[in-house]
């Protein structure tokens, strides 16, 4: 269990005060300057030591990502950090929490990212329901700027920074992040063909990394305590501290930072108070938001959450957001909302997508009544295949895995309501 | 070059390509709906996917960069799973009723779903069905087949410069919409027909009109402006059904306008089809034997000083060529090509062509438009000037009016004092036309068709040369044409002869009476009540203003019913061919030159075409260089002298209505309606 004096976000529940005295009472800018000063290779070595792997789902190793944006720009073009606050994962709530309760977190990790990555102008896009955060943020970015710790000069460091909020409108591609840059240029939101990737052409056609709220507020952090510090945290390549989500049929839900790798069962039995009805009472659990696979209560047992144990088990740490289900879940009913959520969300640009989400959410929508055939149960995971890997963005993915794993381990139930259905349907036909 | 492997051959090819350019080169055929080589790439239907070693997922083989070492592999499984995947989804929600569309037979879907389907449908769900939008007269939309390539989209957001077309809603519900129901107003509508990979968008004239099967299909010039853009005719029997562009990297690429496309109807309507003669005031139909009895009597004893021809804006040259030997052999000094009296100096060929050439405005750097409207008088060249625009660094500056030009362009002022301030040096743009390298203007007949025309003239002339337009190697000077034969019949010689009238000078002749006899050769552009009480002969094709007035009509042949050259506004000679047969006892126009020569009594040595066309190369120029621009020589042309005060005002009035053929056209003028029509109730007129 993480102790007390390595949590990152000490204000994750609003207890504190969110404006820049409260921050800094809790240590953030203390000492930006120095970290500014010490440069942008100092700043990218220190967040490669620390693995710090993305936190928007996807795991990318951050200091990585952040080493691909050009060293100096011969055509004069300008960098770009792009912050992804479109939090719109189901189950997903952290980013919400670090900007309503931890702004400042964001506010440092902001310039320090820009300084990572020679960027001098930030961009926040934030979720346009997230309408107290947005206030929130711009208030604290207002507090920054009146107290010099960015804009021009920031921090007394001689880097030029500045940072603005996009509000978007409520699209969950915008979360993708080239959907998030055609959107944040004013454009429909659709995702972009890659390569080129933003860190060659992205915003306005210039390098860009678009990364997510955790990972940049995470930042200021591991390099006043060190690397090391982080790293030691957590199993290796999956190292730090994670803020999870837990909902679901839990006794307490909450948003809890917790070290990566801790066991399933404990991060719920400690901080969620445990599954409503007991352990025993568990049925599934999806594991890192809608979109990952989910896993039944055998693999729970033992699963530790972090990247690599998710994915040796078929799933995925992904937001880190924990959907628990009891035994009282219609669980096909529950895989059929999500495809429900993703046809609705899917943007139309790519066939795969655009027309397999809604024949899925069509067959599953059937299964959930067992109004089908047992071989529509291949026929469906065939289909989910067929989207996935072919889509232009990863949203084809995210719509095919949640069925993908409720095939993989919940087929007996598929094909008990079909036959169910059938023999209901035989009766009334006698 | 790039070494790869595609299909377990090592290949070289250039780099920079895409998977899909390569394999192309390979000779693999990739399926494809989205990408086209002239629209951006979309990357967005996803059936060129194929499979790139080292990557786990098939890529999009349209976007994809090719790299030194990589293996492609083009019918592995992976690359067919990934075909008969997005092929089932792409079907699922089309509603396979190909008996009833009008792309039966010549469908993307129908031949990939063939060629790389699964053949058997899994899908057991309702299928989606999306409301018809009204594109306007044009572009019948069946937007249930849609697939979603946004192909039209790109091409009227990139080469129309219209952003009239987008896709509205998401996922499933994506439907290709105006964002408010209007026609669409892009003069290049018709192309997204063209590139609607199904039957979405189709030919609204056309719909249900033929199968493809059953056409006749003949490769032509278009003749309803004067870029000459190669055009396919489809006919069946004696009918054109419809007009489609060809590939023409030097002129249309593969774009035609609406004009071109869509005026094909007026073809049957207003035909002139038997010969005629007026007795008493009216108009009856006679045998040609007594058509040129009545001409023969009439000429019987004129001098030749009182005959004159005119040639119209749809001339072949060969007619144009023998009219002129007729003409010469009758005695007559008087004839014009030029009708609008366009100030056109015939002595210097380079005074009255497109030198740079259309292509070659993509390599030019600045330009200056003087009186023209490309947009409306030459939709094609327009798109590629916009073309070039969009490559960025090309300032474009207008004196007169431009109308609403697809790309930015800044107009100077409206008339001769700009033009002339430019000459002074007084503008800022005479510097960027002196500082660039490639530097172009272009001419139009609105700044020619004037009293004061030779003067206007003379000033570009003049401005050309100094701000080194002119130069080894480039040629930045263009004038820009309305009429398909005049260049044609500027090169045939067809102008006055020494001491001959032009056209004013004809109409005025013939207004006192010092002129007996006009032949108007296809012109209709005139103001016929001038003609006075001169005895005039229409050769021609349709039942236009030149017909209404003439006393004897022999029946011509339209551009799709002969074969004939027309010269385009670079000066490129380009064959038309004969696509059906003309209507009645009409006949290729420059056979009736030939026996109106016969029954005057000075019988002209051609006795077949081949033979006037001999006779014609023996003119040299682009006459002996049939398809290609033979760069034209510098020399004087124009007259130095005042300009008048008026602006410069491009000819074309309405587009859709310019020759007798798009006169007589019931869709150009339903195009002329629906435009009034969507101007008076938008979406915010309730």
């Amino acid at each position: 269990m993480l102790a007390d004096r390595d949590r990152i976000f000490t204000n994750l529940y609003g207890d504190g005060d969110w404006r820049l005295a409260g921050a800094q009472g809790r240590g953030d800018w203390d000492g930006t300057k120095d970290l500014v000063l010490k440069g942008r290779e100092w700043i990218v070595e220190q967040v490669k030591a620390s693995d710090l792997r993305g936190r928007g789902g996807a795991g990318f190793p951050a200091g990585l990502k952040w080493s691909f944006m050009p060293r100096a720009s011969p055509d004069g073009r300008p960098s770009y950090l792009v912050i992804n606050a479109d939090e719109s994962e189901p189950g997903t709530c952290k980013d919400r929490d670090i900007m309503r309760n931890d702004p400042h977190k964001l506010v440092e990790g902001a310039l320090i990212a820009g300084v990572g990555m020679g960027a001098h102008t930030g961009y926040i896009y934030i979720r346009g329901e997230f309408y107290r955060e947005a206030e929130r943020l711009n208030a604290a970015i207002d507090e920054a700027y009146v107290a010099g710790l960015i804009g021009k000069n920031a921090c007394g460091s001689g880097y030029d920074f500045d940072l603005y909020v996009h509000r978007g409108a409520g699209a969950y591609i915008c979360g993708e992040e080239t959907g998030l840059l055609e959107s944040l240029e004013g454009n429909k939101g659709q995702p972009r063909l890659k390569p080129p990737f933003p860190a060659t052409a992205g915003l306005y056609g210039c390098p860009t990394t678009v990364t997510n709220v955790e990972t940049v507020a995470v930042v200021p952090t591991i390099l006043r305590r060190g690397a090391a510090w982080f790293a030691a945290l957590g199993r290796p390549k999956n190292t730090g501290t994670k803020l999870f989500c837990i909902s679901g049929h839990v006794n307490t839900p909450c948003n809890v930072e917790e070290e990566m790798g801790i066991p399933l069962k404990e991060l719920i039995e400690r901080h969620a108070g445990g599954v409503r009805g007991g352990w025993d009472n568990l049925l599934a659990i999806i594991p890192g938001g809608s979109s990952v696979p989910l896993i039944p209560r055998s693999i729970c047992d033992t699963v530790l959450m972090d990247f690599d144990s998710l994915r040796e088990v078929r799933s995925g740490l992904g937001t880190a957001a924990v959907i628990v289900m009891d035994k009282s879940t219609d669980i096909v009913k529950a895989i059929a909302r999500l495809a429900h959520f993703y046809k609705h969300e899917s943007c139309g640009q790519c066939t795969p997508c655009r027309e397999g989400c809604g024949w899925l959410m069509r067959i599953m929508d059937r299964m959930a009544v067992g109004d089908a055939h047992a071989a529509e149960i291949d026929m469906l995971e065939d289909i989910s295949r067929r989207i996935e890997g072919h889509t232009i963005c990863a949203l084809g993915d995210a719509a095919a895995w949640p069925v993908q794993g409720l095939i993989r381990h919940f087929r007996p139930e598929l094909e008990r309501r079909i036959a169910a259905f059938q023999a209901a349907r035989s009766v009334a036909a006698e | 070059m790039v070494k790869l492997t595609i299909d377990g051959e090592v290949y070289d090819v250039p780099a920079g390509l895409t998977v899909l350019q390569a394999s192309e080169i390979a000779g693999k055929e990739i399926p494809r709906f989205c990408y086209h080589e002239r629209l951006a790439i979309a990357g967005n239907c996803r059936m060129c996917l194929v499979e790139v070693e080292k990557s786990p997922k098939p890529v999009a083989s349209c976007a994809w960069p090719i790299a030194e070492g990589m293996v492609v592999k083009t019918q592995s499984e992976m690359t067919k799973r990934a075909r008969h995947g997005v092929m089932e989804f792409l079907l699922i929600n089309h509603p396979l009723d190909c008996p009833i569309c009008d792309q039966g037979g010549e469908c993307d879907l129908q031949d990939q779903a063939m060629a790389y389907g699964m053949g058997a449908s899994r899908f057991e769900e309702l299928k989606r069905a999306v409301p018809e939008k009204d594109f306007g007269p044009l572009v019948k939309t069946f937007m249930t087949r849609c697939i979603h390539c946004t192909r039209c989209v790109r091409f009227l957001d990139d080469v129309a410069g219209v952003e009239e077309l987008g896709a509205v809603n998401r996922g499933e519900k994506t439907e290709i919409a105006t964002y408010v129901e209007r026609s669409l107003s892009s003069e290049l509508s018709g192309n997204i027909v063209d590139l609607c990979p199904v039957g979405a968008l189709t030919s609204k004239p056309y719909a249900f009109a033929a199968r493809p099967w059953e056409l006749t299909k003949t490769e032509s010039v278009d003749v309803l402006d004067a870029v000459g853009a190669a055009i396919r005719v489809d006919a069946r029997g004696p009918q054109v059904l419809r007009v489609l562009p060809r590939l023409n990297e030097d002129v249309n690429e593969e774009w035609i306008s609406d004009k071109t496309r869509f005026a094909c109807d007026g073809l049957l309507r207003q035909r002139l089809d038997v010969p005629m003669v007026r007795d008493d005031g009216r108009l009856r139909p006679a045998s040609w034997v007594e058509a040129f009895g009545r001409i023969a009597d009439r000429l019987k004893g004129a001098p030749g000083e009182r005959i004159a021809a005119l040639a119209g804006d749809l001339v072949d040259a060969e007619s144009t060529y023998l009219l002129r030997r007729l003409l010469d052999a009758l005695g007559s000094p008087h004839r014009d090509c030029r009708q609008d009296g366009a100030a056109l100096d015939p002595s210097c060929r380079a005074g009255y062509v497109f030198n740079t050439t259309i292509a070659g405005i993509e390599a030019a750097d600045a330009c200056l438009l003087i009186g023209t409207d490309p947009r409306r008088e030459a939709p094609v060249l327009n798109a590629r000037l916009r073309k070039r625009w969009l490559a960025g660094r090309f300032p474009v500056v207008a004196v007169g009016d431009v109308g609403t030009p697809t790309l930015a362009v800044e107009t100077l002022g409206a008339g001769p004092r700009t033009l002339q301030d430019l000459l002074d040096g007084k503008l800022p743009f005479a510097r960027v036309l002196k500082d660039a390298k490639a530097p172009m203007m272009i001419l139009g007949m609105g700044a020619l068709a004037r009293p004061d025309g030779a003067h206007v003239l003379h000033a570009a002339r003049t401005l050309a040369e100094a701000a080194g337009m002119v130069r080894e190697g480039w040629n930045g000077f263009n004038v820009l044409h309305t009429a398909a034969g005049r260049v044609g019949a500027l090169d045939a010689g067809f102008v006055p002869d020494a001491g001959g009238r032009d056209t004013m000078g004809i109409l005025q002749g013939a207004g006192d009476g010092s002129i007996a006899v006009v032949i108007l050769h296809g012109a209709d552009e005139i103001d016929t009540r001038r003609l006075g009480s001169a005895f005039v002969v229409y050769i021609g094709h349709h039942g236009d203003r030149g017909a209404h007035r003439a006393d004897v009509i022999l029946p011509g042949a339209a551009y799709t019913e002969k074969d004939a050259i027309y010269v385009n506004t670079e000066g490129r000679a380009q064959i038309g061919r004969r696509a059906a047969f003309p209507p009645g006892e009409a006949r290729a126009d420059w056979a009736i030159v030939r026996a109106l020569s016969e029954a005057l009594g000075h019988t002209l040595p051609f006795d077949d075409l081949a033979a006037v066309r001999r006779g014609l190369a023996g003119l040299g120029g682009a006459f002996a260089a049939i398809g290609t621009v033979v760069p034209a020589a510098w020399g004087a042309f124009g007259r130095a002298g005042a300009m008048a005060e008026a602006s410069f005002v491009s000819p074309i009035a309405e587009f859709y209505m310019t020759d007798p053929i798009s006169r007589a056209s019931p869709t150009m003028a339903q195009c002329i309606a629906a435009r009034a029509g969507s101007a008076k109730a938008t979406g915010t007129h309730g």
